[in-house]
């Protein structure tokens, strides 16, 4: 009978095809030759005009890698990966530096209107550069966004206003020409270039990725942010980020992710590196939203990601707040080192995962210094048939006296085809720390599904609020626009997954 | 003039059980019916079925709600409708501000029927003062629904909704479970304001004090799956004397 709902019925016939970011563009590029060797390491070096240091860093990191194994602890399960089968290079031909919109790739322009970027950012995004007297008295908040397509970075706003404020926020590969000695002296010091078979290989083919300097004192004065798309064919994406607050500063920075629909999978490989000096602060946003693959479970990106925040000097802070919502797999530990006394590691996370997709994801928080603090809050939620895992770990060193962490891991079932899992390690080797973890695993329940629809929501409508209901306090730490973005893509990941 | 609703012998299974076998029900316009019957006689399996709870099958008979088949609307539909159930054991959605799932019922069932949602201000304009009413506080509205709430607030609660949507069938299943003699006053003139000619109610109870609250016009009787005896308001006062048992042979 039609007033039959069964959520499992329709749960069977899930459908994750809806994916908005799936188009592909058309442009001409210039790409490396299929696979990997030392010389695609000197190509890419070569192409982005490194100094001899970095490109010595590259082939110790290549040769490294050439004798570590795929880690396999993971709770994902994919077949294995030729890595001599994937493009590391790709980047869109332009012929000169860009003046004026006119001068654009009317193709790239294209693809940032149909992401949804604003037609005003686009035009900052495309590099054209507006008089300062032209903002609203209001002055709305603006945000200063990176945009890496494929391997290189296409343009970066607000660039002299931030350079006003002292804050550097350029391409990577800018940084390793214009400011070296920054670089050098902080790449590779959270996450060095022999940490994990990704990051190691990251290490080696890292494109480009978004570099931020802010100075001794300064609040940055806007939020920053790196828009990450993924085009070509078979090309990998190996972003490479790195963040230093100084003592005393502030910086908020949000990063998005989208890729083209495509039956084979891509890769990407990204590495973090977020350091916080004395009394600095990092707050560190992530809405990823890589194409998850389709109903079958064809398709979708391997999201292999090493993100790590060092709290180096005392009283620091470092804050990761995330929601994951793409990618056919996600392996991503965005983890604090809490080194400075006093200092502060979070790491607020939404997981959701549909279809096919499989989610392995979590954090570690290493106390180190004393009277260290972190809290963990995770919300995993799973549809369709898919696999969602939180692994964490705590630990506190034998000198972290006073060290103490709060966790709390909640998980969400949709259906019963699903799973989801929780596995916490926690380490403590000084008495005085005192660590809670608290976990909870519930199943959306039918009788509040009836309840919502009763009251005139339809049934899509009922699991986007109960959802949003369940991540609520993660959303809340999320900067203003991007938590009403996030809202809608978790309403929009759960497509299909019930009514 | 057509019945508000017409129940036509109604055949009903749970998990290959039959649970209503031929249960007939027309309620007009303006009339409050009581539904009385012991446990398990399948009072609330007809205000779920009538509602589209799912785990109900259909087995034979009709549901007409203002002239048209109910059983072919999902349960959205039938709210937007006018089919409203006031839930025995209210749930609670943690996160979710009572305020926020108040608008966002209230905007689906308008944009069901096509009409315009409600501006923020007007809509709070509207739940104020209902909500005031009912001595229902704002710090209530901004609590997830019914987190934290005790068994009178939820019920206050269920009959805010009731209020705020204005449904044309209201149907009350066991509205007295877990409340004392003063929460049971205040839910049930809340009930009582919104009488009226234009609105019906079928009140489903075990116990008869109910019905001193919410006095109703037609009383029916039910035992195991079906209505064994309809009559008016006395009816429920009869039951209370002689119990249900004499009812148990005429069913079987």
């Amino acid at each position: 009978m039609p007033a039959e709902l069964e959520t499992v019925e329709r749960v069977r016939r899930i459908d994750v095809d809806q994916y908005r970011y799936g188009f592909e563009t058309i442009i001409e590029s210039d790409k490396a030759p299929k696979g990997l060797s030392e010389d695609i390491v000197r190509f890419i070096s070569d192409k982005k005009d490194e100094p001899e240091w970095m490109l010595e860093w590259r082939l110790e990191a290549y040769r490294r890698w050439l004798t570590m194994q795929e880690p396999t602890w993971a709770r994902v399960d994919y077949p294995k990966i030729d890595y001599q089968d994937v493009y590391y290079y790709s980047a869109p031909k332009q012929k000169k530096a860009l003046a004026s919109l006119d001068e654009v790739d009317p193709e790239i322009l294209k693809t940032y209107e149909k992401l949804g970027i604003p037609l005003r950012e686009q035009e900052v995004l495309a590099g054209v550069v507006r008089d300062e007297g032209e903002t609203d008295g209001e002055a709305p908040r603006r945000v200063a966004v990176d945009a890496v397509f494929d391997s290189v970075s296409v343009a970066t706003t607000f660039q002299a206003e931030l350079k006003k404020a002292g804050v550097i926020f350029m391409p990577i590969s800018h940084a390793l020409r214009e400011h070296p000695d920054l670089v050098k002296k902080y790449l590779g010091t959270v996450v060095p270039t022999s940490d994990n078979f990704f990051a190691t290989l990251n290490s080696a083919v890292f494109s480009d990725g978004s570099f931020v300097y802010v100075p001794p004192g300064v609040r940055c004065p806007m939020e920053l942010s790196t828009y990450f798309r993924i085009n070509e064919r078979n090309t990998g994406q190996f972003e490479r980020t790195l963040i230093i607050a100084d003592k005393g500063s502030y910086v908020s920075y949000l990063e998005g992710c989208t890729a083209p629909q495509r039956d084979e999978n891509q890769l990407h490989a990204a590495v973090v590196e977020l350091i916080a000096l004395d009394d600095a602060e990092i707050k560190y946003s992530t809405v990823q939203n890589w194409y998850p693959g389709n109903s079958e479970g064809k398709g979708g990106v391997y999201n292999f990601v090493t993100k790590r925040g060092d709290c180096r000097g005392k009283n620091s802070k470092i804050s990761w707040t995330q929601v994951e919502t793409g990618s056919a797999i996600t392996w991503k530990y965005p983890s604090c080192i809490l080194r400075g006394d006093n200092s502060r590691g979070e790491f607020y996370s939404i997981a959701i995962s549909n279809g096919y997709q499989q989610v392995d994801s979590g954090t570690k928080m290493i106390h180190l210094g004393k009277n260290t603090t972190s809290r963990i809050i995770s919300k995993g939620i799973a549809a369709g048939k898919s696999q969602n895992t939180y692994r964490g770990l705590v630990s506190a060193h034998r000198k972290a006296t006073g060290a103490r962490n709060f966790t709390a891991c909640d998980s969400l079932l949709i259906g019963d085809k699903c799973g989801a899992h929780t596995v916490p390690y926690v380490e403590a080797k000084n008495s005085s720390a005192l660590f809670e973890h608290e976990a909870t695993t519930s199943k959306i329940s039918e009788d509040v599904l009836f309840y919502c629809v009763q009251r005139g929501l339809t049934q899509e409508e009922a699991v986007g609020l109960v959802v949003n209901g369940f991540v609520r306090d993660v959303l809340q730490q999320l900067p203003m626009e991007f938590a009403v973005e996030a809202q809608k893509l978790i309403s929009i990941s759960l497509e299909g997954s019930v009514g | 003039m057509s019945a508000l609703l017409e129940v036509r012998n109604l055949q009903v299974r749970v998990e290959e059980r039959e649970i209503l076998h031929g249960l007939s029900l027309t309620v007009n316009k303006g009339e409050v019916h009581a539904i009385m019957g012991p446990n398990g006689s399948g009072k609330s399996t007809l205000s779920h079925v009538i509602a589209g709870k799912p785990g109900y099958e259909v087995t034979g008979g009709e549901i007409l709600f203002k002239g048209e088949d109910l059983l072919e609307m999902s349960p959205d539909e039938r709210a937007a409708k006018g089919v409203f159930l006031a839930f025995q054991y209210p749930v609670e959605i943690p996160g979710v501000a009572t305020m926020t799932f108040l608008r966002t019922a209230l905007n689906a069932q308008r944009k069901a029927r096509g009409e315009s949602e409600y501006s923020t201000p007007d809509f709070l304009k509207k739940v104020r003062a209902v909500a005031a009413s009912l001595n229902i506080p704002q710090e209530m509205l901004r609590r997830g629904v019914n987190v934290g709430f005790s068994g009178g607030e939820k019920k206050r609660n269920e009959v805010l909704q009731m209020a705020l949507f204005e449904p044309s069938l209201c149907i009350l299943d066991e509205m007295d479970s877990g409340l004392d003699i003063d929460a049971l006053r205040i839910a049930a003139d809340g009930v009582n304001a919104l009488r009226s000619s234009e609105r019906a109610m079928v009140v489903i109870t075990h116990y008869q004090r109910l019905l001193n609250y919410i006095v109703p016009d037609f009383v029916h009787v039910m035992s195991k799956g079906r209505v064994v005896k309809s009559g008016g308001k006395e009816l429920a006062l009869e039951l209370e004397e002689s119990g249900y048992a004499q009812f148990e042979d005429q069913a079987a």
